[in-house]
């Protein structure tokens, strides 16, 4: 190699490392600090309704669907999409509570809402089966496939311990805001799978998560630049046993809850304490949540959150 | 006329088939298998009377039509010749003997190979069998490639109606197999038109032999005829002996070619001249007696030489790096015993499957399995309702199963190895083989602190591979399915009535 190659090669490195400095910036600054948008509460729970009803007044203590989606934004909704089960078994986010949020994006100005979710069993399957394509799509959004490595792009988590860089997909990375609709549900291996763990869906090598420190890297995910601007867990129905695909009907109580918060750690807890009405779960036992505190995503202690409580 | 009609029918059954096995979106209905159970090799193994009847009937009055219509190998040569008409305008064809020893002796070795449970080369030479294998995997990869690039262009442009899909290697050695078929057989139709199904296929004999006897034949008008050779020219299959005008007719399959050739209406499609009549039976009733003879010594020695072969000494253990000691053939195989005596590896089931696990075997089920289905969990799992490979099959191997038939059927059992696992290796969470199982066969247990690790249940497993696939442990899968040999019952347990939980409080 003379000097004149070398110098090309690093002129070339150098500017592919510009090409990759910058992205990261751009994500940086659409960060939301989040306690910003919403003055009134912290976290929003929700009992006794069916979950289009519960979102409505949800949302309503927010301030509204305008206080996070504003006009020509391009917004993801993510719900949990993983299994190739009807509504019923509680594998999978109520279609009508996704179709709900994406018509409170659009009339709040959105420009495009997109819908995915990395799935486990056949992703054609599951968007049929759990209603949620059919349901998005007549609510007027995109449904994007994510089956393929070619729809993720690489982004670096420097907070991260163990999950040091991840692939994301670029409907997430492409978008103003994401919302994140997980299901309450329990999981053989993390304990609970609510709204962290729901990130899941939005990665490619989820393999990686399971081989190195599963509760770690859920808790790792989280500090991406760019978290859900809201989470809205699905507590209508919720898998008891055998989560998270679960078996029969007999895994599923008709627990009729919705939560909403920007914190995600604090929705998980709130969740997992509804839960544990069920059946025990201490918190504890729930890894990913003391392991995301104490990397600064959010906070288990809901003692000092301002917390509307809604019974319908 | 008659010429354009047998090309309509015969499109009217090539691009429905050829469609159906790449279909992978599933435009056409999944009702379309009856194109494959129409084919007469598939129709015969599962003894599907009616169809064989009437295959069988329409060669005794019109002779091989099938041959012409139904086959889509047969099609295909056509196509082929069709295409190098257009590089070579001056293609002539001129009369061959028949090659009757090598005909029948492929027929007699499929036949007694099949009976002495080595179904593979009836499989090989079955020419609906061996147009499947080269759209699955020549022809459906580049569709499947074609359609990425659509996509590629829709996508970019906003519109998401069409989606890429994931294309690998099912099995390279049948890829192989399916490339050299198709140079071989599309060259041999390039340069002698239908010659394959005149010296090789096992169903163009059969029928070749039916159609000497059939009503309806192509005939020389002696009045008309001035012996000027045009339709032999024309004839793809070789059969045509203008000079004695007499004509092959267990090679001719009915293109009607010749009979557009003629300029002086010297050939007619028609039922018994008299006359003519005695003439050709006695020729073929000649034939026939000198085949025999030869038939029969071939069924003779090459039986033996099955006979002799060790059937379990064939068997090439751990060929492939796999754990697994017993393969797991497809759900409604019932066994691989099963599988193998109906088989032909038309791979219409590996061209289906929704989730691309069932791929051509190479010698997991001993060599006279090569090519027949098996279950691979390396890109994917068995879906827990999915049925198509049962309902696609054409020839009775795979056994329609309902999905509650399904949900029963017990394919292979569940293998924990808990030395290679993350939860005892790592002392971490995983869960990955517990939540992808769809009865709990693997479920999480307590286990050290606050962590849960598998426990296995064999009994309720069905052998999806759910397991295996998402296992993550490196370099060895710590969980794994072991096939049956023979398929058995899962027992379904009850589940406990749901009883009602109310939940009324918030619980923080």
């Amino acid at each position: 190699m003379d000097r004149r190659d070398f110098l090309k090669m690093l002129a070339l490195s150098g500017a592919a490392f510009t090409i990759k400095q910058s992205k990261a910036m751009s994500l940086l600054t659409q960060r939301f600090s989040g306690k910003e948008i919403n003055e009134n509460y912290d976290l929003v729970a929700v009992l006794g309704g069916t979950p289009v009803e519960m979102f409505r007044k949800g949302i309503a203590e927010f301030g509204g669907m305008g206080n996070f989606v504003k006009k020509g934004y391009k917004v993801v909704v993510k719900p949990n999409i993983g299994w190739d089960k009807t509504p019923e078994y509680a594998a999978t986010t109520n279609p009508e509570l996704v179709a709900e949020i994406i018509r409170q994006c659009f009339r709040a100005g959105a420009k495009e809402v997109t819908v995915f979710d990395h799935t486990c069993d056949d992703w054609r399957k599951c968007y049929a089966s759990s209603g949620i394509e059919a349901a998005a799509k007549a609510a007027g959004a995109k449904v994007l496939p994510a089956d393929l490595e070619s729809y993720y792009e690489a982004i670096s988590l420097p907070r991260a311990k163990s999950l040091k860089s991840a692939k994301v997909h670029k409907a997430i990375l492409e978008s103003d805001v994401w919302i994140n609709v997980p299901i309450l549900k329990n999981h053989g291996g993390a304990k609970m799978t609510i709204s962290m763990k729901n990130h899941m869906g939005i990665v490619w090598d989820r393999g990686f998560f399971h081989s190195h420190d599963l509760q770690q890297c859920i808790a790792d995910i989280c500090t991406m630049s760019k978290p859900a601007i809201l989470n809205v867990v699905d507590a209508y129905r919720i898998m008891k046993t055998n989560g998270p695909r679960g078996k029969s009907e007999a895994d599923v109580v008709l627990a009729k809850g919705l939560f909403m918060s920007q914190d995600i750690v604090a929705v998980d807890t709130a969740a997992t304490n509804f839960f544990n009405q069920v059946r025990a779960m201490p918190l504890e036992s729930v890894g990913h949540l003391a392991k995301a505190q104490e990397l600064k995503v959010g906070t288990t202690n809901l003692n000092q959150l301002k917390i509307k409580r809604i019974k319908m | 006329m008659l010429k354009k009609l047998r090309v309509i029918i015969s499109l009217l059954f090539f691009i429905p088939i050829t469609f159906y096995f790449l279909d992978f979106r599933g435009v056409l209905p999944q009702q379309f298998h009856w194109l494959a159970k129409i084919q007469l090799v598939p129709a015969l193994l599962s003894l599907n009377l009616i169809i064989l009847l009437v295959i069988v009937g329409i060669t005794l009055f019109f002779g091989r039509i099938y041959c012409s219509s139904v086959c889509p190998l047969g099609i295909f040569q056509d196509i082929v010749l069709w295409v190098s008409k257009h590089f070579n305008k001056k293609k002539k064809f001129k009369f061959s003997s028949a090659k009757n020893f090598l005909r029948w002796s492929v027929l007699g070795i499929s036949i007694i190979t099949f009976f002495l449970g080595f179904s593979f080369l009836t499989g090989f030479f079955d020419p609906y069998s061996i147009y499947g294998r080269m759209a699955t995997h020549l022809f459906k990869p580049v569709y499947m490639e074609g359609n990425n690039l659509l996509a590629g262009i829709f996508n970019a442009a906003g519109f998401h109606s069409l989606y890429k899909v994931q294309i690998f290697m099912l099995s390279i050695s049948t890829f192989l197999i399916a490339m050299a078929m198709m140079l071989i057989i599309g060259y041999l139709a390039w340069k002698n038109g239908r010659l394959y199904c005149n010296t090789i296929c096992p169903v163009g004999t059969v029928l070749g032999f039916l159609s000497k006897y059939s009503l309806f034949k192509i005939r020389f008008d002696q009045e008309q005829c001035n012996s000027c050779g045009l339709c032999s020219m024309k004839c793809k299959s070789s059969c045509i002996d203008a000079k004695n005008k007499s004509i092959d007719y267990s090679r001719c399959v009915d293109c009607f070619n010749c009979i557009e050739a003629c300029n002086r209406n010297g050939l007619k499609f028609s039922p018994n001249f008299s006359t003519q009549r005695k003439k050709v039976e006695n020729e073929s009733a000649m034939n026939i007696d000198e085949n025999k003879r030869r038939f029969m010594s071939t069924l003779a020695v090459s039986s033996l030489a099955v006979a002799a072969l060790p059937q379990e000494g064939i068997k090439i253990k751990n060929f492939h790096r796999v754990k697994r000691e017993t393969p797991i053939s497809p759900p409604g195989s019932k066994s691989a015993e099963n599988l193998m005596s109906a088989c032909t590896s038309c791979h219409l089931c590996v061209s289906k499957c929704p989730s691309q696990i069932i791929r051509p075997s190479l010698l997991e089920y001993g060599l006279g399995g090569i090519m027949q289905p098996i279950l691979s969990f390396e890109k994917g799992f068995c879906n827990y309702d999915c049925t198509v490979c049962t309902e696609v099959c054409p020839s009775g191997a795979l056994m329609n199963l309902t999905k509650e038939e399904k949900h029963k059927n017990q394919m292979g059992q569940v293998h924990f190895i808990m030395e290679d696992c993350i939860v005892y290796k790592d002392g971490t969470s995983c869960g990955a083989c517990s939540e992808h199982c769809p009865t709990q066969a693997v479920s999480m247990v307590p286990y050290k602190n606050e962590l849960t690790i598998p426990q296995t249940d064999t009994g309720i497993c069905v052998g999806c591979g759910a397991c295996e696939y998402a296992c993550p442990a490196f370099p060895n899968k710590a969980i794994y399915v072991e096939g049956l040999k023979v398929h058995q019952q899962a027992t379904i347990k009850k589940e406990k009535t749901n009883q009602k939980i109310n939940v009324e409080d918030f619980g923080f």
